[in-house]
């Protein structure tokens, strides 16, 4: 355990103090320096820092003196231009001396991935039934509060409202962030594709002059039926991905098929959930029988595929065993 | 001298030697393609040139180079797969910009609404591209041919910067006086009800289009402006990394 001594010991240059645990005895210690990436000035010197010390502890570190920096918002490298260094790197493994020198970089105002979903998703959400409930102004006044006359414009919604509920529900009860936050310009331009795509397509089923499908019922019907299917499917995945990492973090193991029949899609693809998802879209799109629907869902696919190609790939790397017949979103085709 | 000696340095000059007629028959086009771009845009100009000296005024002047103006600015999408391909190393994405809103101004503004064809507004936007894009292309057509003028270099760098803003002012004022044609006509708009449960209004379309110049302009205009920088006063410029 090291302790810091208070801030007015020092003069100059912010200097802090870590003494040694009585247990331990004659260890090197490490100088840190942090100096500013742009200005290269020296924004912090740490004396007598211990060795197996991490990176995160030089940020709680670097944040005393500098409490407007929190962890999160802290960049630090090796080199102006090298690579991020991660939180959990130790100090003594760094290809450094005895003297380290940190180029830091502020990230920004930064919001955790769960604060993000949540603004994304609630917003999607409630922006849809503004268009349900035909909120004055949104359409011409003599449709104000009134409903539509089409079944398939209320199973639209209710689809559309629990597609996001489960969302929210698998952030606070089933994802497993792997990096803590996100920078504040990410949330801006997140929500105003999720609000605005959102606005875009209930605006025009939620109209007053919207035609249903052309192939009535039967459509309406097998669509809503397929998008069901594709809901449970996606959230099979989330749940199996989940609980690979419930058990050991140090061994890693890529997902495996299990008795629920939904995750035999990991048998033909690495990212079952979304391919999942594409499905779960082109069934609203069917059911529906709007274009605006089917151009989300062709960008929603255009985004999913190059996270499911960088995923596969990342697979592909760390795995020997990989199964080769694995496709990264679409089975047998890509 | 072992004979897998031989072999490898057999390849090595193989693999040299396709990749020179590679990069030749690549300079060859490009040369070839920028050579043909000037003197397109050449013959733009002194075909414009030629009628308002004739005629006296710029009526009619549209419709005369129409066809010209067409295939040359078409033609330029060639630069975008160039930039995709790898063999010119600009962005994509700016290239794609600059000659998608060219081609969208010739084909789905002053090409399909000829009321407006005869305005100020569409000879001033005519001229500053005219001009411009002479001046690009001989410079790279000299750039290629490795004997580059400096007043070529100079003209690239220095042109646009009275050009630039002149082209948006010639482009915008031609939107603006389309709106009230396109409004009255519905041109290219769908409305409700539809099979496809989709709606579309050109006219509020090209009010957006307009908006859109606020944010992207000045953003290129500054693009253009580093540019000149680094390579008139060669001075290093540090990109603001996200």
């Amino acid at each position: 355990m090291s302790i810091c001594l208070p801030l007015f010991f020092s003069a100059g240059t912010e200097r802090i103090y870590l003494l040694p645990s009585t247990t331990m005895s004659r260890t090197t210690f490490f100088e840190v320096e942090i100096i500013d990436a742009k200005t290269k000035e020296q924004l912090c010197f740490l004396d007598k820092v211990d060795p197996h010390s991490t990176i995160g502890d030089i940020k709680n570190l670097f944040y005393k003196s500098y409490p407007q920096w929190y962890p999160a918002r802290q960049a630090l490298r090796l080199d102006p231009k090298g690579k991020l260094l991660k939180d959990n790197e130790i100090l003594q493994n760094l290809p450094v001396g005895t003297t380290a020198t940190m180029y830091f970089k502020d990230l920004g105002p930064q919001l955790g991935w769960t604060t993000v979903f949540f603004a994304e998703y609630i917003g999607a959400l409630l922006t849809y039934l503004v268009f349900f409930f035909r909120v004055p102004y949104v359409y011409s006044h003599t449709y104000a509060f009134t409903s539509s006359s089409h079944p398939v414009v209320t199973f639209a919604c209710v689809c559309h409202t629990l597609h996001y509920m489960k969302r929210l529900m698998e952030t606070i009860f089933v994802h497993r962030f792997s990096h803590g936050t996100m920078p504040l310009r990410a949330i801006v331009k997140n929500c105003a594709y999720y609000w605005g795509f959102s606005a875009w397509l209930a605006y025009y089923i939620n109209h007053p002059l919207y035609t249903p499908p052309s192939y009535g019922e039967l459509q309406v019907n097998y669509a809503l039926f397929t998008f069901v299917m594709c809901e449970m499917g996606n959230l099979s995945i989330h749940i199996s991905l989940r609980n690979l990492k419930v058990d050991g973090l140090r061994v890693r193991k890529f997902p495996m098929p299990t008795k629920n029949p939904f995750t035999w899609l990991f048998f033909f693809v690495s990212c079952p959930n979304y391919t999942y998802e594409v499905g779960a879209w082109m069934s609203f799109t069917v059911m529906t029988q709007c274009l605006p629907v089917a151009i989300y869902t062709l960008f929603g696919f255009i985004q999913m595929s190059i996270w499911a190609k960088g995923k596969h790939k990342a697979y592909l790397r760390e795995f020997k065993d990989y199964p080769s017949v694995r496709m990264a979103i679409i089975p047998l085709i890509f | 001298m072992a004979s897998s000696e031989e072999d490898g340095t057999v390849e090595e000059k193989e693999n040299n030697n396709k990749k020179r007629t590679k990069s030749a028959l690549i300079t060859a086009w490009l040369t070839f393609y920028n050579i043909a771009m000037t003197a397109g845009w050449l013959v733009l100009a002194i075909t414009m040139m030629r009628f308002y000296i004739q005629k006296g005024t710029h009526k009619g002047l549209y419709r005369s180079i129409a066809r010209t103006l067409k295939f040359f600015q078409t033609f330029a999408l060639v630069e975008v797969l160039h930039c995709a391909v790898g063999i010119v190393r600009t962005s994509v994405i700016v290239t794609g910009v600059q000659v998608c809103s060219r081609i969208y101004m010739v084909w789905f503004i002053t090409s399909s609404i000829r009321q407006i064809q005869n305005e100020e507004s569409v000879l001033l936007f005519l001229v500053v591209w005219t001009v411009t894009e002479i001046t690009r292309y001989s410079y790279y057509t000299f750039k290629l041919l490795h004997h580059l003028p400096y007043f070529i270099k100079w003209a690239r760098y220095n042109f646009f910067i009275i050009l630039y803003p002149l082209g948006v002012v010639g482009e915008l004022f031609t939107i603006y006086a389309a709106l009230p044609f396109v409004r009255r006509s519905g041109m290219y708009s769908m409305r409700l009800p539809n099979k496809y449960n989709v709606s579309f209004d050109y006219y509020y379309f090209l009010i957006i289009v307009m908006l859109s110049y606020i944010p992207l302009f000045p953003q290129l205009y500054l693009h253009m402006l580093r540019q000149r920088r680094r390579v008139l006063h060669g001075e290093v410029i540090v990109e603001k990394d996200d």
